[in-house]
């Protein structure tokens, strides 16, 4: 070790701080001129916790289950009432849907229905909220050989989660459709008429840029649609409630502030970078 | 410095200065802890602000107890981890933590000796100012407009949890992290 005289030293331990700032400011210009260098630590760091969060989850887990369980004794009475009065409901929808179904059949039948394929998914618990303060994102644990790709779409038993945007090699982001930097194309199931789905951060995402002539009806379902090839057509997302200000936002059908499991779709749709990454896509290396 | 003060003291075998290491990295070590627990799936609300929120107050505490223990290339370091763990901007974590950690140094001689309610205040306002000035940056850095609404939770955030961080760290300073009792 190098013996410095005592005055030296305090000079250089006062020199410490002010250079640690600059390259705090150096490091923030870097990542903003390589955006690559911050993802790869980034998902760095998360493979090598995500394990760890995917061994946490699992008794944590069970103990919202038993709040859970609680909770719901306390109100086992009304919630079976409830649930009695909404099979009636659900049984006569079955019967319509059996019938539907029966019907669509037989006309695609009739025109010679190329049907789609099937699209394959794999299943993944959600280790981690990944969004930090000013995003909504979540971390999925994913085996060491897993094959999900970026792009590829997260849902949850419900309806649409978000899309794949960062890929590590045991874990991967999902970027919610509640975040700022989300947009989705979306179709009005009743009126047909296109629209965008904007992501405020907030727990409702806007609605905009529907056509003139189409107004978004309150309680209207909303499902993707095939424009710009990024989501595949007709996954359910939300249903649209008019806020306070008279803006129709949509409340997602995926239960996003509870995300424990989600299944990412592989439709082979990957024309689209994701929004926050479209600098990086072209000098990505593939996988 | 304890070790150039006069009088006898046991030797300095492995095992003993393992010890003072080890409490010497307390600090650090245990805030990062507390950051890398703090983003695991807990299933409650507004984790990413308890995160930035225990960041602050570990990083305001130990700088006023115990600054030896909490050195710059540390706080850069849980600045690193907080940026990396929260997806926000490379180094904006890393400057907000560095600041604090300067202004407290700064006003170390006065909060010092001032109880704790004066720390508390003093820290109250440097949370709000090291949020504000971490929701000017990210805003700078991704060229958008952010919702002001979950900066203004993390500030409040930070303040409620000092007390409940301050307490028990009080304690481990006293015992745990003290080098002297190595």
């Amino acid at each position: 070790m190098i013996r410095l005289s005592i005055p030296l030293r305090q000079a250089l331990s006062k020199l410490t701080l002010p250079v640690l700032i600059a390259v705090a400011f150096g490091l923030m210009l870097l990542g903003k001129a390589d955006t690559m260098i911050a993802t790869r630590m980034r998902m760095a760091l998360a493979d090598s916790l995500a394990p760890i969060w995917g061994l946490v989850a699992e008794p944590l887990a069970g103990v919202h289950r038993a709040i859970d369980g609680v909770q719901n004794l306390a109100t086992i009475y009304q919630d079976n009432a409830r649930l009695r009065a909404e099979n009636e409901v659900l049984r006569r929808w079955q019967a319509v849907g059996l019938a539907l179904d029966a019907e669509n059949a037989t006309l695609k039948a009739n025109l010679r229905w190329v049907p789609e394929p099937t699209p394959s998914f794999v299943t993944a618990r959600v280790v981690a909220d990944a969004g930090g303060v000013y995003a909504r994102a979540v971390l999925l644990s994913l085996g060491p050989k897993h094959r999900a790709i970026k792009g590829q779409i997260a849902l949850d038993e419900r309806g649409l989660v978000g899309r794949v945007t960062e890929i590590g090699s045991r874990s991967a982001r999902v970027l919610l459709i509640t975040d700022l930097n989300s947009r989705v194309p979306v179709t009005l199931e009743t009126s047909r008429g296109r629209a965008i789905l904007a992501g405020t951060n907030g727990p409702r995402p806007r609605l905009t840029y529907w056509p003139e002539g189409v107004v978004p009806v309150e309680g209207e379902r909303v499902v993707t649609s095939a424009e710009a090839n990024a989501f595949p057509a007709g996954l359910p997302i939300g249903v649209v409630r008019y806020n306070a200000n008279h803006v129709p936002e949509i409340e997602p059908d995926a239960r996003l502030d509870r995300l424990e499991v989600v299944r990412l779709f592989e439709y082979g749709l990957h024309d689209l970078a994701p929004p926050e990454l479209s600098v990086v896509r072209q000098t990505e290396r593939r996988r | 410095m304890s070790d150039r003060l006069p009088g006898i003291r046991p030797r300095p075998s492995i095992g003993r200065k393992l010890d003072i290491a080890a409490r010497r990295s307390f600090p650090t070590v245990v805030t990062g802890l507390l950051l890398v627990v703090a983003a695991a799936p807990l299933g409650i609300g507004g984790q990413p602000q308890t995160q930035l929120a225990i960041a602050l107050a570990s990083v305001f505490f130990w700088t006023l107890v115990r600054p030896a223990s909490m050195p710059p290339q540390a706080v850069f370091l849980l600045g690193l981890l907080l940026d990396l763990l929260s997806y926000a901007p490379l180094g904006v974590g890393v400057v907000i933590l560095l600041v604090l950690h300067g202004l407290t140094l700064a006003g170390r001689r006065v909060l010092g000796r001032a109880g704790f309610m004066l720390a508390w205040v003093a820290f109250a306002l440097l949370a709000l100012g090291a949020v504000a000035l971490q929701w000017g940056l990210t805003a700078l850095l991704t060229l958008r407009l952010l919702p002001v609404a979950p900066a203004i939770l993390a500030a409040i955030l930070a303040v409620g949890l000092y007390p409940l961080l301050a307490v028990p760290l009080a304690r481990a300073h006293r015992t745990l992290a003290e080098t002297d009792r190595a």
